[in-house]
């Protein structure tokens, strides 16, 4: 008989499966048992974890170290307000719409850095965002170098009530943050999934076995920035106002995350949820040190490269092949042993 | 008139960012890293020159006497102790660990001497010049800046091309491994490039804060300064790097005429606009 089978799942991850789904059903239903206060933080780690999971996705997957994310935060943020103000759309709305225009802007974007290898296509990423944030800081449209903000009349439209406002603004963030691991990990398991791995342990290899490496790159590209877009969207949909400076600022939406995901363990699922939940725990106790507590993250991002580059997930789940949220096969024996 | 002396200013501050450029380019070429806090680390040797002016009076020149060494040495010892043991694991850790760093300089200059912007003080030199002819007038220390960066590029390439230590720069550029087998330690040659490049970083440090306010979160656009200008000139060409940066500095200067908003944006479309018709660069490396 075949003592052998090929298997994904395990009786681990069908539970961390059940788990999740158990979590965002509790989490949907954080308007009716939460504070106000509660949605906040919740909110802000689930935008937090869209962040991480996608810039995990192109560094940590895709081999396109970007520090130049905030440029997509920022063009997302500054299409909501485009179109909220001048086409007076539902800002809800307005959310997948600046995807989508990320996602057009994107490709020639793409075109330009692609052409930087490795290490050099970092900095290129982040000439581009400089270049983004230059450029919004002259549209006199938008309110120049000082920014706009969003009119009362305008939230009016999305709900006329308080509440209802900061639910549907924290459920977006909840399908943002959730929808996001989902993609990575639904995409990691397709066959995109299987030649990115395939592109990671051997580039050449896998060209020459006929996978078309520019085409799927830029094609996570394209999908990454369509969705941080969203997420920038969204954050300045919260803040009901923005500037080029803190837009496109490179601590908060680049800095802070790349610490989270290094952290919390590159290159795997679970490293940018536990690097999420990591950075607000410390952020609770240490936020107060200011620029000492961005020091320690520096400090420890630096140690995790050096001595576990896999992060903290790759200490726990470590040579026992753990994982919640399975991508790869595995062969297990069953019955008597040969 | 006018425009030949923004053109000629232009290439002056090119020279400094030729000298920003130069340290990035050096490391690269030797070992393959892209030291991300590079411009962070000249932003630190400008503090550092700071406080010894504090402490002892010197003049800012006189004071690369102590900063010079001082950097050459910590450089050294950053690459033994830290960059070493990122090297061969692929490109993720040499990019993180120097952004990691990046964020460690940045947040302890702001600890140690606030966000203040200084400037340091070369007394008459600062704003003495001699004028070229009716309406062009060249500063001492914008030529003085150029003069610097003509001397580390025919420097740089002198010791590279004509040195023990510059062979040893070249063959583990060439094939690591196979020079180790010649019986070089790779570790050394790549903490004596660090040391070489911060040496480069040192002198623009002090050039930089001479000519300019200087604040702790300067760093990273020095490096955006100084990577486009490798980029315009292409890669492992060191005059090439010093026309980078010529065309950057006149780019800026043209666009800060335009209209004071475009300087910087003017600079980064030069670059894009090279790395998109030419993205070798202008003049890629040829036959040395």
């Amino acid at each position: 008989m075949n003592r052998f089978h090929v298997t994904r799942a395990t009786g681990l991850s069908r539970f961390a499966l059940a788990l999740s789904v158990l979590l965002v059903v509790v989490l949907a239903a954080a308007p009716w048992w939460g504070s106000t206060a509660t949605l906040r933080l919740i909110g802000e780690m689930m935008i937090y974890l869209a962040l991480a999971s996608l810039w995990n996705l192109l560094a940590g997957y895709t081999g396109l170290v970007s520090v130049g994310q905030q440029a997509y935060v920022g063009f997302g943020g500054y299409m909501l307000f485009t179109i909220a103000l001048y086409l007076g759309w539902n800002p809800l709305v307005a959310i997948p719409l600046a995807g989508l225009a990320a996602a057009l802007v994107s490709i020639p974007v793409a075109k330009l850095v692609f052409r930087l290898n490795g290490a050099y296509f970092a900095i290129g990423t982040w000439v581009v965002a400089e270049v983004f944030r230059l450029g919004f800081a002259q549209m006199s449209s938008l309110g120049g170098g000082s920014g706009s903000s969003l009119p009362v009349a305008i939230m009016r439209d999305m709900a006329s009530s308080k509440a209802m406002r900061e639910s549907l603004i924290y459920w977006a963030a909840l399908a943002l943050g959730a929808g996001s691991v989902a993609f990575v990990y639904l995409l990691l398991r397709s066959r995109i999934g299987l030649a990115l791995t395939a592109i990671r342990d051997n580039e050449t290899a896998s060209s020459s076995l006929g996978i078309a490496i520019p085409r799927i790159k830029l094609a996570v590209y394209v999908c990454v920035a369509a969705a941080t877009a969203m997420v920038g969207a969204l954050i300045f949909l919260q803040k009901l106002r923005i500037a080029p400076d803190a837009a496109f600022s490179v601590n908060d939406w680049t800095v802070l995350v790349i610490f989270m995901v290094v952290i919390g363990g590159i290159g795997t699922i679970e490293g940018p949820i536990i690097g999420t939940i990591l950075f607000f725990v410390l952020r609770e106790f240490l936020a107060d040190l200011g620029s000492v507590y961005l020091m320690i993250l520096g400090a420890l991002a630096i140690a995790v490269m050096m001595l576990s580059p896999q992060g903290i997930w790759g200490l726990i789940a470590g040579r026992r092949g753990l994982s919640l949220f399975p991508v790869g096969y595995r062969v297990e024996t069953r019955g008597e042993k040969p | 008139m006018e425009w030949i002396n923004i053109i000629v200013q232009g290439i002056l501050v090119g020279g400094l960012y030729a000298l920003f450029a130069t340290g990035l380019s050096l490391i690269f070429g030797v070992m393959r890293l892209v030291n991300i806090a590079h411009g962070d680390l000249i932003i630190a040797a400008a503090y550092l020159a700071y406080t010894v002016i504090q402490l002892t009076g010197l003049h800012p020149l006189a004071s690369l006497v102590v900063v010079l060494p001082l950097s050459a040495l910590f450089g050294y010892g950053l690459q033994l102790a830290v960059l070493n043991r990122t090297l061969d694991k692929g490109i993720l850790p040499p990019l993180l660990v120097t952004f990691g760093l990046s964020i460690i300089i940045q947040n302890f200059l702001l600890e140690t001497f606030s966000a203040d912007s200084r400037r340091l003080n070369a007394g008459a030199i600062e704003i003495s010049s001699f004028s070229l002819m009716p309406g062009l007038d060249i500063g001492y220390v914008p030529l003085l800046t150029f003069a610097c960066a003509v001397a580390v590029v025919w420097g740089l390439q002198y010791l590279f091309y004509h040195s023990p230590m510059g062979r040893s720069f070249r063959a583990v550029s060439d094939d690591p491994e196979v020079s180790q087998l010649m019986g070089l330690n790779n570790r050394t040659v790549y903490a004596a490039a660090m040391a070489l490049s911060m040496v480069v970083v040192a002198i623009a440090g002090v050039l930089l804060a001479i000519r300019s306010n200087f604040d702790p979160f300067m760093g990273p656009g020095r490096l955006i300064f100084g990577f486009e200008a490798v980029i315009i000139g292409g890669l492992g060409n060191l005059w090439g790097t010093l026309a980078g940066g010529v065309i950057l500095g006149v780019a800026q200067a043209v666009g800060a005429q335009i209209d004071p908003g475009w300087q910087l944006l003017a600079g980064h479309i030069v670059f894009l606009l090279i790395l998109a018709v030419r993205p070798q660069g202008l003049f890629p490396k040829g036959v040395a």
